[in-house]
């Protein structure tokens, strides 16, 4: 293997940094060196944006909202820690 | 800046004993507290519980709050700890950071290695078998509960460790200084920790849109 191989980064590689990558922590030459590979290789352009995607959707999960009960029950006790208080 | 003075006069509002200023806070974080307490608790009962005792808890420490970090991650640093205690109470597990670093420390491939060409051969590190696009799939479906039910049940089945980095990041949308100081651990272990979970939930829905796909075609004969 030549020297300019073994600095690239191959695809195996790349999907093991692209966290570091999306998070900016990645040092500046793996960044260029996963940019580089990036436009040369389609199948991790797509590999990326099912990354993307993923955070994407994860970010859609919807919180059931807090049960009746328990909300009255908070705003109870605070009415009482105010009075407490005053 | 901005955030800073909208924090002060939500503090001032608890503090002068606003109701609805204290509605609104449960409102908005409940669901997001009850989830990540979820990760350490057995049971959905407990987790409810743990979020009721932290916001007794939130109460009783407002006067002696510094403003030394946001009230979001003080309140929910109240309820990290109480969750691993009761945790801990509940099954007998071993400590929630050293539990964090043992997680960390394993190796655990983001693709399965024989989708890759494999060392020694031409073009080595390449992809063999490649993922395929998501882009022919509609907003619509990409977005549909079952899409999103995929995602629920694979985050529910990660480790404690990812479980609570992913649910803090991608679902509550905390940054990675925030999630660290709430799970009070390294950065370095958040983010192998976050990638461990992202890379096993986007493999779910791989296997998800790959298997639909396959049954979507028609049969050849």
């Amino acid at each position: 293997m030549t020297k300019d191989e073994s600095s690239a980064m191959d695809c195996h590689q790349l999907v093991e940094a692209i966290t570091d990558y999306l998070e900016g922590a990645l040092p500046a030459e793996e960044r260029a060196s996963l940019d580089e590979h990036l436009t040369v290789c389609p199948d991790c352009r797509t590999y990326l944006e099912q990354m993307r995607q993923t955070i994407r959707l994860a970010g859609r999960l919807t919180e059931e909202s807090i049960p009746a009960a328990g909300r009255d029950e908070l705003l109870a006790v605070f009415r009482t820690w105010r009075a407490r208080r005053s | 800046m901005g955030e800073r003075t909208e924090e002060a006069s939500l503090l001032e509002a608890l503090r002068a004993g606003d109701e609805q200023a204290f509605a609104r806070l449960v409102d908005e974080l409940s669901g997001p507290m009850r989830r990540l307490a979820r990760t350490f608790v057995p049971s959905s009962a407990v987790a409810e519980d743990v979020v009721q005792e932290t916001w007794l808890a939130v109460l009783e420490g407002l006067e002696r709050f510094e403003g030394r970090s946001s009230l979001k991650t003080w309140i929910f640093r109240i309820l990290t700890n109480r969750a691993i205690t009761r945790g801990q109470r509940e099954r007998r597990s071993i400590p929630f950071s050293s539990l964090l670093d043992a997680e960390a420390g394993q190796a655990e491939p983001a693709v399965d290695p024989s989708r890759f060409r494999p060392p020694g051969s031409r073009w080595a590190g390449g992809w063999l078998e490649p993922p395929r696009s998501w882009d022919p799939i509609p907003e619509d479906r990409l977005l549909s509960k079952e899409t999103l039910a995929v995602i629920s049940s694979a985050i529910d089945q990660l480790p404690p460790g990812q479980r609570s980095v992913i649910t803090l990041r991608d679902i509550e949308g905390f940054g990675s200084q925030e999630a660290c100081n709430v799970l009070e651990v390294s950065e370095t272990n958040q983010r192998v920790l976050l990638h461990r979970a992202r890379s096993r939930v986007r493999r779910a829905l791989e296997r998800y849109f790959d298997d639909a796909d396959e049954s979507a075609r028609p049969e050849r004969g």
